[in-house]
């Protein structure tokens, strides 16, 4: 596996009940390939909060899975309002999700703290009114 | 101890259980999703009173052995679905939070 496996996914803005789909089509795809539980693991949660800010936050966007032999690139690229202070984000706890999002689980403001924890390597870039890419890695340990 | 096991000594109502073999290892119990893909280990039991259909995405993605429905809550329908294409074992308590806990705490001492 010298070339990395390419896999790409359009994240539905609309629809809510189907987001998360291509975190869990990844975890299969990872499966099958035989990766460690642990980075399959990693891989999974790290990309399912990135996938629901993208529904949440943006109105959907992109997402592209390159699986290489000795990392898992995640490039989540979304056309939203951005992300004004990242530091802020960044924090456990804060959040701008309205109370209806709340009431389905989300909003606890610890989704982009999880994506850090999870992920090896982790770089935000967001322009407001422009959008958001970040690209996150996790080792094949 | 097995999710099988666990459902018995807890009194626990079996929802759905397509892997009532798999092994426990620890246990979180939360509602807000990122608090539990944040704390919750892999094999552990996911007790919560949350009933929609990202509770079974969470589960799959976070590896965890079962998810515990406390205070006898109905299990709609679209999260059985998932759960049926996701493998995820489903269990209901008849008691309260808490309680729940304390039962899952006793087996897994
Ligand atoms: N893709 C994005 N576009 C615009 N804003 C974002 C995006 N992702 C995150 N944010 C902003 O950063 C905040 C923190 O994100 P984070 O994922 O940590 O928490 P949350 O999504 O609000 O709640 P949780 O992830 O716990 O369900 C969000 O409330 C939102 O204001
Ligand atoms: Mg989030």
């Amino acid at each position: 596996m010298s070339e990395a496996l390419h896999f790409h996914f359009n994240v539905d803005g609309e629809n809510f009940t189907s987001a998360g789909e291509a975190s869990v089509q990844v975890k299969k795809k990872l499966r099958q390939l035989g990766m460690p539980p642990e980075t399959i693991r990693c891989v999974s949660i790290a990309m399912y909060e990135g996938e629901i800010n993208m529904v949440i936050h943006a109105g959907g966007g992109n997402a592209d899975v390159y699986v290489n032999e000795d990392e898992i690139v995640i490039v989540l690229e979304d056309h939203g309002p951005g992300i004004p202070n990242v530091e802020l984000a960044m924090q456990e706890g804060y959040s701008t999700a309205p109370e209806t999002i709340r009431s389905l689980g989300f909003g606890a403001g610890m989704g982009l703290p999880n994506m850090k924890r999870y992920t090896d390597d982790m770089k935000i870039d967001t322009v407001i009114g422009t959008g958001t890419t970040i690209t996150m890695k996790v080792y094949v340990k | 101890m097995t999710v099988n096991e666990l459902a018995l000594a807890c009194g626990f109502e079996a929802v759905y259980l397509p892997d009532g073999e798999r092994e426990v290892g620890g246990a979180y119990a939360g509602d807000l999703l990122s608090w539990v893909m944040g704390r919750a280990s892999a094999d552990d039991v996911f007790i919560t009173i949350m009933t929609n259909i990202n509770v079974v995405a969470v589960a799959s993605l976070a590896d965890v052995a079962c998810v515990v429905f406390a205070e006898d809550v109905t299990v709609p329908q679209d999260v059985l679905d998932a759960a049926g294409r996701k493998e995820i074992n489903l269990l209901k308590s008849h008691v309260p939070m808490f309680e729940t806990c304390v039962a899952v705490g006793r087996c897994l001492k």
